[in-house]
């Protein structure tokens, strides 16, 4: 099977939960690369971070988190739609980015 | 030499505070899960060294953590909490149905025996249960599925399971607290359970002596004397000699026996103790003076502990689950605050000193007394 070298960079406190150093990490992706296809194999590889980005079931994306790609907010679009280009040849990361707020 | 090794779950993360027999001079760890909220942390009776956490947060979710050397290094283990079959609906604060949902883990509680069996009582309220160390979970649907179930409604703090009480003589009793829906029972391992609130009197329900809707806040258990329980209600603090088939009151001379964390002295079943927090409205001390009450009478006459404890200006809260108590001969009781002070005893209440005071807001402490 084909897959992509894809980067996905990730909040601070699932990074720390992973134990991935800095902000981003590195993910082979099968085709075509999607929202589902990023995160089914980001959770295969750190499985620690299952139930952390979207629900276990349902897979629905937790309310706090929110997809970019390419600076424009993919949180809505289906997790199933192929990401641009330079996503998926890794030219740019994915990014899951946690709301601001609380103190 | 004993040693004793303090679990502090704050809202940004957890603390090992360990000190020896004496109990003089503490140390504080790093701050482990810098960031996350810890509702609990638990060690097993049977293993100290293994130690459960209950990590949250509002954007992440839920982790449980697992550590096999006391603390020092930890490990996540399973996150799935799912209820058993088509959960249902409890009431929401309005009164009409609402689905269940998982939100967190309140309180973990490590079984007597075995390491690697662990309860653990969430929000929406419900019990699991782990028998491999925390690599999966299942729920003692038991409980949820009582009959008085669609009819339990949350309090402000949500529809959670706060308090578990697993009997010494007994491996098949269980006792169980939810706010706010009472306390239940269960004598056969979490198969079958049924509520235990006769005497709970609740104002705000409307039927005060209900067998449901109670606001219980907290219940404690000496060892020694497993049928005898003491409860921190939302107002009332309560005994039972009966393993909560009957409850009487025995706040007596408290200022105001609205509060949240209950304790009972290891060696003396008698001697109980209290934070009175001034109101459900107001969750701080009276006056801005922080008081530990003690009853050494297993209730109704209360004497206050101020020594070392600040006597003015002091609004913080002390939590459900932020008071534990050592088992060494002299013991040692602890609690900490909404302020991040960490307060311990080692005369048994009659004299306090802040281990430190400066971490986030407690939100709960276990002790454990090391050999």
């Amino acid at each position: 099977m084909t897959k992509h070298l894809i980067r996905i960079e990730l909040p601070l406190h699932l990074c720390r939960l992973a134990h991935i150093s800095g902000h981003e990490t590195q993910l082979e992706v099968p085709l075509p690369v999607t929202v589902s296809s990023v995160l089914d194999t980001l959770e295969a590889q750190y499985p620690m971070l299952r139930g952390t980005i979207r629900d276990h079931t349902t897979k629905k994306r937790r309310d706090f988190l929110r997809f970019f790609a390419c600076e424009e907010d993919w949180s809505h679009q289906s997790s199933d739609t192929p990401l641009p280009e330079v996503i998926a040849s890794g030219k740019e990361p994915l990014l899951i980015i946690g709301a601001i707020a609380g103190g | 030499m004993s040693s004793v090794r303090l679990l502090v779950g704050t809202r940004k993360g957890a603390f090992v505070l360990t000190a020896d027999g004496t109990r003089k001079d503490w140390n504080v760890s790093e701050l482990h899960f810098a960031g996350w909220e810890l509702y609990h942390l638990k060690g097993s009776p049977a293993d100290p060294n293994r130690i459960y956490a209950s990590q949250s947060s509002g954007w992440f979710g839920q982790q449980i953590q697992r550590s096999d050397d006391g603390g020092a290094t930890w490990n996540p283990v399973d996150n799935k909490f799912t209820y058993d079959g088509t959960p249902g609906t409890h009431q929401w604060y309005d009164g009409t149905p609402h689905p269940w949902e998982f939100k967190r883990v309140w309180h973990l509680e490590p079984s007597l025996t075995d390491p690697d069996t662990v309860y653990a009582g969430v929000e929406d309220a419900g019990l699991f249960q782990s028998k491999d160390g925390g690599k999966s979970w299942h729920e003692l649907s038991g409980l949820r599925n009582n009959e008085t179930g669609p009819h339990w409604q949350p309090g402000a703090g949500g529809l959670c399971l706060h308090t578990i009480i697993l009997d010494p003589t007994n491996p098949e009793r269980i006792v169980i607290a939810i706010s706010a829906a009472g306390a239940f029972r269960s004598d056969d391992a979490g198969a079958t359970w049924k509520p235990i609130n006769r005497g709970l009197w609740s104002k705000y329900i409307s039927n005060p002596t209900a067998e449901i809707g109670h606001c219980v806040h907290h219940i404690a258990m000496n060892p020694a004397t497993p049928n005898t329980l003491f409860m921190q209600k939302h107002w009332d603090v309560m005994r039972s000699d009966d393993a909560g088939d009957n409850w009487t009151k025995i706040s007596g001379n408290l200022p105001t026996d609205f509060g949240f964390a209950i304790d009972v002295h290891t060696h003396q079943p008698e001697t109980v103790y209290v934070v009175p927090i001034k109101s459900d409205s107001e969750h701080f001390p009276l006056d801005g003076q922080l008081k530990v009450f003690r009853s050494r009478s297993g209730g109704n006459e209360w004497e206050p502990l101020t020594r070392g404890l600040p006597q003015k200006d002091c609004y913080v809260n002390i939590l459900r689950d932020a008071m534990a108590v050592d088992t060494l001969d002299d013991c040692g009781i602890y609690f900490g605050t909404t302020g991040g002070q960490v307060y311990a005893s080692s005369d048994g209440g009659d004299s306090w000193n802040a281990i430190t005071r400066d971490l986030p807001p407690v939100l709960s402490i276990e002790a454990q007394t090391l050999p």
